[in-house]
């Protein structure tokens, strides 16, 4: 699976919502997305790409967008 | 014994320091009384009223003017679903609703829902709820003397000094976040308000710079302040912060205890419910690294007992049991419609935890498991029989099951899986990371009937 799959297919199975919701997808812009679904997609990001984000990274991480850039300091290309 | 005098009557006596913060603005707690006053001026004593709450300084001042007045405030999480709102409503007929103007945000208001007075016994003071945010109507009923004592107590093995600043962390309805404000009121200390989360920028922001220092936490939100490396921030001014809401895990207690004593910083793990109005055991500091894994010791003027299936006492160590604990914070009981509001002391002081535990030779105390079905969920207690109940009167034959934090839903139609799940969401409104549903092809039952629960793992 390529990179981009990998970090759609985290949103997509934390939050359980279809691939169209993804691209103004924000942090407490839908229910699931509130602190525990924060918690969880940081999980589940570290462990599909065996990265530890940073505490600032965590707290700034967004929106889909944004963790789009974020994790291009991990080495992950997307 | 009627218990008229509680600490809320003489806030005054601490003036001009300040007694609420927030971002914008420092409350006196002169002001504070004066807030309260203002704010359930029309309300008559022994009224009932809902009150909606934020961490904000009107909610505050809401609850201080409702006990003053010897009104009964029942204490409403501004988050909670407006049909959810609407049945509570319908079931408690409230005589007041104390809430912000468009109820999650703007001023607050008091509105008058009707005039006739119910019957509410004397002692009570407060009602709350069992379990944070599920969908029961289920409330504790706790008294006047239920919160001086637990309040006097925790401040008493907290030492909380007045010049102590407190950030809150969970929801005031919630029975620790509650705690946390009672206690700081008591000792003339503060209480900054606010409803941002750890995860949220501006909260570490306000740590630093509002010199804050102390918080609590669940075993949830630990994982979380692990997650951003807690441990790492500079934060010269956090003295302690406090762990209750469930069985935080060993390793974390161990990381969190350990860390805690090399920067000199005090961690303290607590063990309670609501049913106790908040508190009934703490690990004294000095044990924090000798005792991991222990609830530790019962709180001042309160006591365990650990009994056998006989209801015999327990005198030896090591030996397990269910933990009874007696102290004056053992609530009334619980009300389940308005009807109940009149019911006098039921638990005379003795609480059934519906936990097993055992204690070691130093007279610590361990939970090794529960006698009830009950899972603590993100700190929140949640009933494995009613919500199965729930589930199963919208047609999902299940078993729940599972371990904290964690909700295992067995079903034996693959084809719900998904839809179960969004049920279980919508009727704790938990998040959904708490869920998961397993496909099993048959629940296993005994010859009477009763779903083996220990098959499912």
């Amino acid at each position: 699976m390529d990179n981009l799959k990998k970090y759609n297919q985290a949103f997509i199975d934390t939050f359980r919502i279809s691939e169209d919701q993804l691209q103004n997808l924000q942090y407490q812009s839908i229910e699931a997305w509130d602190s525990v679904g924060h918690m969880s997609l940081i999980a589940a990001l570290e462990d599909a790409f065996d990265i530890m984000f940073e505490t600032d990274d965590i707290i700034d991480f967004s929106s889909y967008q944004k963790g789009k850039e974020l994790i291009a300091k991990y080495d992950v290309q997307l | 014994m009627t218990y008229n005098y509680n600490f809320f009557d003489e806030l005054e006596k601490f003036g001009d320091a300040p007694a609420v913060e927030t971002e914008c603005k420092i409350i006196s707690y002169s002001q504070l009384v004066n807030m309260a006053e203002n704010l359930t001026r029309d309300i008559f004593s022994r009224a009932l009223v809902f009150l909606v709450c934020k961490n904000e300084p009107e909610a505050i001042a809401g609850y201080i003017g409702c006990i003053r007045k010897r009104a009964v405030p029942v204490l409403i999480n501004s988050t909670i679903d407006k049909d959810l709102f609407n049945s509570l409503k319908n079931l408690y007929r409230p005589n007041y609703i104390l809430c912000p103007e468009n109820f999650n945000d703007g001023e607050y208001k008091l509105s008058l829902e009707n005039k006739s007075p119910h019957e509410i016994f004397n002692d009570l003071a407060i009602l709350l709820t069992t379990s944070g945010s599920t969908g029961s109507p289920k409330f504790v009923r706790q008294s006047y003397k239920n919160i001086q004592a637990n309040t006097h107590s925790i401040c008493e093995y907290l030492k909380i000094s007045r010049n102590d600043k407190a950030i809150t962390t969970m929801p005031m309805s919630y029975t620790y976040g509650l705690s946390i404000i009672q206690t700081h009121l008591f000792s003339g200390a503060t209480i900054f308000t606010t409803e941002k989360n750890f995860f949220n920028r501006d909260f570490w922001q306000i740590m630093r710079d509002k010199k804050i220092n102390t918080f609590g936490a669940v075993p949830y939100t630990y994982e979380m302040l692990d997650k951003l490396r807690f441990l790492k921030m500079n934060l010269p001014d956090l003295k302690y912060i406090t762990q209750a809401g469930g069985h935080l895990n060993k390793d974390l207690q161990n990381k969190f205890a350990r860390g805690f004593h090399e920067q000199n910083k005090k961690f303290i793990v607590m063990y309670g419910a609501a049913e106790a109005t908040a508190r009934m055991s703490y690990i004294p500091s000095e044990y924090a690294l000798n005792k991991i894994g222990s609830i530790g010791i019962a709180i001042p003027g309160g006591r365990f007992e650990i009994i056998d299936d006989d209801q015999n006492i327990i005198t030896a160590p090591n030996l397990s049991g269910e933990l009874v604990y007696y102290g004056d914070n053992v609530t009334l009981g619980y009300a389940q419609c308005l009807e109940d509001l009149a019911k006098n002391d039921e638990n005379k002081g003795r609480l059934l935890t519906g936990d097993i535990a055992k204690f070691d030779e130093d007279g610590f105390f361990y939970i090794e498991g529960r006698k009830k079905r009950f899972l603590k969920i993100f700190g929140n207690r949640v009933n494995l029989a009613e919500l199965e109940e729930i589930l199963k009167a919208r047609g999902y034959e299940c078993a729940c099951t599972g371990v904290d934090d964690h909700l295992k839903i067995y079903m034996t139609d693959k084809t719900k899986l998904t839809t179960v799940i969004e049920t279980a969401e919508s009727v704790t409104h938990l998040n959904r990371a708490a869920f998961e549903a397993v496909y099993i092809e048959k629940i296993p039952r005994n010859d009477a009937g009763k779903i083996l629960y220990s098959e499912l793992v």
